[in-house]
């Protein structure tokens, strides 16, 4: 098939399974952190609020766009524009899986791969700082202003100790490449062990994992560290001055930086689309223990329902979760769905970390998050890329 | 393919240029500089050098240039006022410099050998490992010393730009 | 693909001539501008078109050593901003101006 068109529906498949994701993690986020708080969350767009993000979708779209007067119009317009780019861009060099074959179509995976693809993520994450800080300049507003130039200063501050954690599993692999990353944790130590970057031999790069998600935290603005942005702080920071469709841009541009730094996070350190135990240990059945185990639990919870529509919603639900177990039962999709279902497994879990972390953590003051990322983050980063280093010399 | 990739990061990066001189107010121009950044990426990479495509994105225009922005942002510099240009600058100015331009293209032209065009994926000794290797081995001296030269800049902006503590 | 009067693929010597029309832009802002920060970005501009000289005749000549100046080249920047800044901001906080023109003599 022609190399252009076969691009193209990657790209229009990829984008429209991320916008979705986009939307529905607002949904997964509500509902989590209402569920930590001993509440419900949205429950009445759609059953169990599943229409929630539609609706607020048109609620966004229909507002009135309002331009104040006293903004600075060039880049008021530019700056939503300028981080959704890059946040979005990011996608482009993710691989989702092994090579395939499809009707006889042999391709990879993932959109594109680049030979530099981890620096080109830190640069794009680097420009990512230009919106926000545009953002906060442009609106001539003392807040924003403020917002603006202390969230920048938190994403330069913390993107040191992310690029110094970055390096450490990378002396291991030896590759820039994304997909190479991914591919060098294949195989298992012992025959059971993976052989992702938190287990790899010379130096398991556990230290670079929970360094690498806490300057995620930071880059993505989310708590603990989200003061430049936090409703009751600074009356929302940077994006005080900005309506529906431009107010969307920016917070579709902070959840998909985090899907960012969670795939980011999952190729370099979990191993990426790798299955946890070999397959001759019958790890291809995962998907279907745990899909029949969610259609079980939602009949038992049909039986006795807590709310009376549940008696028909649950079941539904369950039927759903029987489909997909079955699905990952046919031969002729499992060598796709398999690596997508790790993958995504990986993916789902760091997201629910930052959602928890959210519901769980009181914010950072502005100076103890600068203080942290400089006396204790850098230098922390640094000594484990020393340690990595030497181990690496050592025992090649 | 590659001419018409060159062509189009070529008219940006000069636009961005032109830009960048003729803008009053110094955020323009800084935003215009980012954009001759990216423009100019992109044209390393169809020379091939990948390693230092990703070194502008990442050092050049994703923290020099926010510093510029910052500093911009900090002291609130407004639009300048009009540039008094005497009217012998203005008018033999760039002519003069258009005709010094089109000189310095056609002797570039002459005096390179002949040489095949740039074809992006001609040229594979840009990669991290070739620089990596060239750096650690034969410009190790160079590299160590630009890391104390990096210090002292460091030491100097502290220094400098710190609150006077009376 | 050829597209009509356009060759398929450029030669190096028009990378030069876009490396010296950047140059020469650079030039004009470093005359011209009065604001310091300005004249700062157009020697940016300057350097960046030398950086996209060392890159072609990388290319031409087949060797990496030009990536590397111009990795060295990048560096140097990095420190000259750095402290160049620093300065425009202890020079704004003493004159209270940023145009080169009043800030011209050594006492006040």
């Amino acid at each position: 098939m022609n190399y252009y068109l076969l691009s193209l529906i990657k790209t229009a498949i990829v984008v429209g399974i991320f916008m979705h994701v986009l939307a529905y993690l607002q949904w997964i986020e509500r509902k989590v952190i209402a569920h930590v708080q001993l509440r419900v969350g949205p429950r009445r767009v759609g059953p169990h609020g599943l229409l929630q993000p539609l609706a607020d979708v048109i609620k966004l779209v229909t507002k009135e766009d309002i331009l104040p007067s006293h903004v600075n119009k060039v880049f008021y317009f530019m700056a939503p524009f300028i981080a959704v780019t890059f946040a979005l861009i990011s996608i482009a060099i993710i691989p989702f899986g092994p090579e395939i074959t499809i009707a006889g179509v042999r391709t990879n995976m993932g959109i594109t791969d680049l030979n530099i693809g981890i620096l080109f993520i830190l640069g794009i994450s680097g420009l990512g700082v230009y919106g926000v800080a545009l953002a906060g300049w442009s609106s001539n507003n003392k807040y924003a202003l403020m917002g603006g130039l202390r969230s920048s200063a938190q994403m330069i501050s913390y993107e040191l100790p992310m690029a110094l954690a970055l390096a450490a599993p990378l002396l291991i692999l030896n590759t820039l490449s994304l997909r190479e990353i991914a591919n060098g944790q294949a195989g298992y130590y012992w025959g059971f062990i993976p052989r992702w970057s938190i287990f790899q031999m010379p130096f398991p790069q556990i230290f670079s994992f929970i360094l690498f998600l806490i300057a995620g935290f930071a880059e993505t603005n989310r708590v603990p560290f989200d003061l430049p942005e936090a409703e009751n702080e600074l009356v929302a920071g940077f994006h005080v001055e900005y309506a529906s469709m431009k107010f969307a841009s920016f917070f579709m541009a902070e959840y998909a930086n985090m899907v960012t730094v969670s795939c980011i996070a999952t190729l370099l350190f979990l191993g990426g689309w790798h299955p946890i135990f070999p397959e001759q240990y019958g790890s291809g059945l995962i998907p279907v223990v745990i899909f029949v185990g969610s259609a079980v639990l939602c009949f038992f919870h049909a039986a006795n329902p807590a709310r009376p529509f549940d008696r028909i919603t649950l079941p539904v639900f369950g039927l759903l979760f029987l489909g997909l177990a079955g699905l990952f039962l046919l031969p002729p999709v499992q060598f796709i769905l398999l690596p997508l279902f790790w993958f995504s497994a990986k993916v789902l879990i760091i997201l629910f970390v930052f959602i928890w972390v959210r519901a769980t953590l009181p914010r950072f003051r502005y100076d103890q998050l600068m203080s942290f990322a400089w006396t204790f983050m850098f230098p922390v980063a640094l000594i484990n890329l020393f340690v990595t280093a030497l181990l690496v010399a050592l025992f090649p | 393919m590659d001419a018409l990739l060159f062509m189009i990061f070529a008219a940006i990066a000069v636009i961005c240029g032109i830009n960048l001189v003729v803008q009053t107010h110094p955020i323009s121009s800084a935003l215009s500089l980012v954009g001759v950044m990216g423009a100019l990426a992109a044209l390393y990479l169809l020379l091939g050098g990948e390693f230092i495509a990703a070194a502008q994105l990442v050092v050049y225009a994703g923290a020099i240039m926010v510093l510029f922005v910052f500093v911009i942002m900090l002291l609130n510099a407004g639009t300048e006022k009009k540039m008094t240009v005497r009217p012998l600058g203005k008018y033999l100015g760039a002519p003069f410099l258009l005709l010094f331009l089109g000189m310095i293209a056609y002797v570039i032209q002459k005096i390179l050998p002949q040489s095949s065009p740039v074809v992006f994926g001609s040229f594979q000794g840009g990669t991290a490992l070739e620089i990596g290797r060239s750096l650690f081995t034969v410009y190790l001296l160079p590299f160590e010393v630009t890391s104390v030269l990096i210090l002292i800049a460091i030491l100097g902006a502290i220094v400098l730009a710190r609150k006077e503590v009376d | 693909m050829p597209l009509g009067p356009l060759p398929a693929a450029v030669p190096p010597s028009w990378y030069l001539t876009l490396s010296a029309i950047l140059f020469a832009l650079g030039v004009l802002g470093f005359l011209l501008r009065r604001n310091i920060i300005t004249v700062f970005m157009s020697i940016e501009l300057m350097l960046n078109a030398v950086n996209l000289s060392f890159v072609t005749f990388s290319y031409v000549l087949k060797r990496n050593d030009g990536h590397i100046f111009s990795f060295f080249v990048m560096v140097v920047a990095a420190a000259e901003a750095a402290v160049g800044l620093a300065i425009i901001l202890t020079v704004f906080k003493n004159r209270q101006t940023l145009e080169i023109d009043e800030v011209s003599s050594l006492k006040n």
